[in-house]
């Protein structure tokens, strides 16, 4: 069986989302196609190319799709559908986006957040806020699967050479206009992607105070920033920040946790991290209950002294 | 304009989740159970607009078993002005409630669907999107911001790196995000009203849908537990400690 794995890229790049869904796309079948929509397809197709066991890399230029219109996108792949047992998609909020619509369309269940492949038609998915983890089986004779890329680890072997071939959207008749991106520019990691995040929580105080005090420790650490519900709620930081079971799940190899108290949902996101530290003046926190190492203290005095200790 | 917002009984989200020990479910025999909390921002959206006048009608609808009432009497305590409850025991996948829900559009032919990007339960991320295919109505999900434009709705969306802005043309169905707003606590006047407001009961027969389960479910069990490692008494300690576990 042959299994589509939808890319996901920044119009030069291929995200590091993509090579993890490509690995849970292997556990399913050893022919993989990767289809490389948007913008910049010609940069970013080469780079999907050269992964060893794809076997085709399709591509699609639209202004719709570089909007990333959902109906737009779901049309796209719905037309090459055909071809495939399944269709595996990164679980990302564009992915999340678009991806009930193909299993609509086929009239399919949706799999959603797939973090194991049990066997083509066995998956195990977190529910209840990854506090309880499901493994179902299916009856659909097609796939379409949003894959959890913290699960995987993204894939590696390269010295594929797929050939890459152009196919053209459909026409769709929309009725959605695209208005306006705002999108958050910075120099640092994508949280989704970096090996080290720093995160802060309610406890800042202030949009100024999350800057001024994260910043450094994330510089000196070449750490992306990450936020809890609580201080995105607040206004200290922006919503892409937010850590958890509604913003983004995360598994680095180092997650510090500063001014964070450890609610249900932010653990959600990001319990599943190599090494957490918790940084919290209050004992009792339940960060400390999911930490490697905790520090009892002040944000305040701490960051200053670790910044210092780590030279 | 109408607006319907489905929404769903789920365990309340400040309580423990237990998993069955026999690895059949999640324990919700004796728990709290409310309305899932995406939906509550649904309901307090639409009852926004009615409040300023855009919105003439908000009909609530859920799908679960009899005691899925009690949410929907809260929906019409916040302001929902008559409620529909599609009574069923089982626990129907996202492409038979949107199929359902689907059926019900088609009956009340609101203008705007509202609705919670996610259940809190089954996490799935996947019902609004699905009925707005089923239906052919454009979708605007995760939204933060939603604004009545003439014959078309500006809904600002929460997306990987930020925000968009996108224009859909009515109806619609929108799916909300943690941001759109703050539900309110409905007063107890308007508790003592919502139990006057009316509230029909169907059965899902009624509809003529297929309900047919597409996966089943092998076995539920616990995440792996993290064990608390140990504190450290200062950032000198912390850091010499990130050093040995191979982190810096």
């Amino acid at each position: 069986m042959a299994v589509l794995v939808i890319a996901d890229h920044d119009g030069a790049h291929l995200r590091d989302t993509t090579l993890k869904t490509l690995s849970a796309a292997q556990g399913l079948s050893g022919d993989i196609d990767v289809l490389v929509y948007g913008e910049g397809v010609s940069a970013v197709a080469p780079q999907a190319a050269s992964f060893a066991g794809v076997r085709k890399v399709l591509t699609a230029e639209s202004p719709e799709l570089k909007a990333d219109i959902a109906e737009a996108v779901s049309a796209l792949i719905l037309s090459l559908a055909d071809n495939y047992e399944a269709i595996a998609i990164p679980a990302t909020a564009s992915g999340k986006n678009f991806a009930p619509r193909i299993a609509a369309k086929l009239d399919v269940s949706l799999i959603s957040d797939v973090i194991d492949v049990v066997s083509a038609d066995t998956f195990t998915r977190p529910i209840y806020a990854g506090n309880a983890l499901e493994t179902i089986k299916t009856s659909d004779a097609k796939k379409v699967l949003t894959v959890r890329p913290t699960a995987f680890k993204a894939v590696t072997a390269t010295g594929g050479s797929a050939s890459v071939e152009a196919v053209s959207a459909p026409a769709v008749a929309l009725k959605t206009r695209f208005v306006s991106d705002e999108k958050v520019t910075s120099d640092r990691p994508e949280l989704g992607a970096a090996k080290v995040i720093v995160s802060g929580g309610r406890a800042l105080g202030s949009a100024e105070e999350f800057t001024s005090v994260l910043e450094p420790l994330a510089d000196k650490l070449g750490a992306a920033i990450g936020a809890s519900r609580a201080a995105v709620d607040a206004g200290y930081a922006p919503n892409d920040y937010q850590v958890g079971q509604t913003g983004k799940v995360v598994a680095p190899d180092l997650y510090i946790a500063v001014g964070i108290s450890g609610a249900i949902q932010h653990l959600a996101g990001m319990k599943d991290s190599k090494v957490i530290v918790a940084i919290n003046k209050d004992p009792e926190a339940p960060i400390f209950q999911v930490a490697d190492f905790g520090l009892v203290a002040d944000y305040k005095t701490a960051l200053p002294d670790l910044l210092k200790a780590l030279g | 304009m109408k607006i319907l917002v489905p929404v769903k009984r789920v365990l309340d989200y400040n309580v423990k989740v237990r998993v069955k020990s026999d690895q059949s479910g999640v324990d919700l025999a004796n728990v709290k159970m409310a309305m899932n909390p995406f939906d509550e921002i649904a309901v307090e959206e639409a009852v926004r607009l009615k409040e300023k006048g855009t919105v003439t009608e908000i009909v609530a609808v859920s799908i679960g078993v009899a005691q899925a009432e009690a949410v929907l009497r809260t929906a019409l305590a916040m302001g929902a002005d008559r409620a529909l409850l599609i009574q069923t025991d089982e626990d129907l996948e996202p492409l038979a409630v949107a199929k359902l829900l689907k059926a019900v559009a088609e009956e009340e032919k609101p203008d705007l669907i509202i609705m919670g990007k996610q259940a809190i339960d089954g996490d799935n991320n996947a019902t609004g999107q699905i009925l707005s295919t089923l239906l052919d109505w454009p979708q605007a999900t995760f939204a933060s911001k939603v604004e009545v434009s003439g014959s078309e709705l500006l809904v600002t969306r929460e997306v990987d790196g930020g925000l968009q802005t996108l224009g859909v043309a009515l109806p619609a169905v929108v799916t909300t995000d943690l941001r759109l707003n703050e539900p309110r606590y409905a007063s107890l006047p308007n508790i003592m009203k919502a139990k006057k407001k009316p509230l029909d009961t169907k059965a899902v027969a009624d509809y003529g849908v297929d309900i047919a389960p597409r996966l089943s479910v092998l076995k539920v069990t616990e995440p792996a537990k993290r064990s608390a490692g140990i504190k450290v008494d200062s950032a000198e300690a912390l850091v010499a400690n990130l050093k040995t576990a191979g982190v810096l």
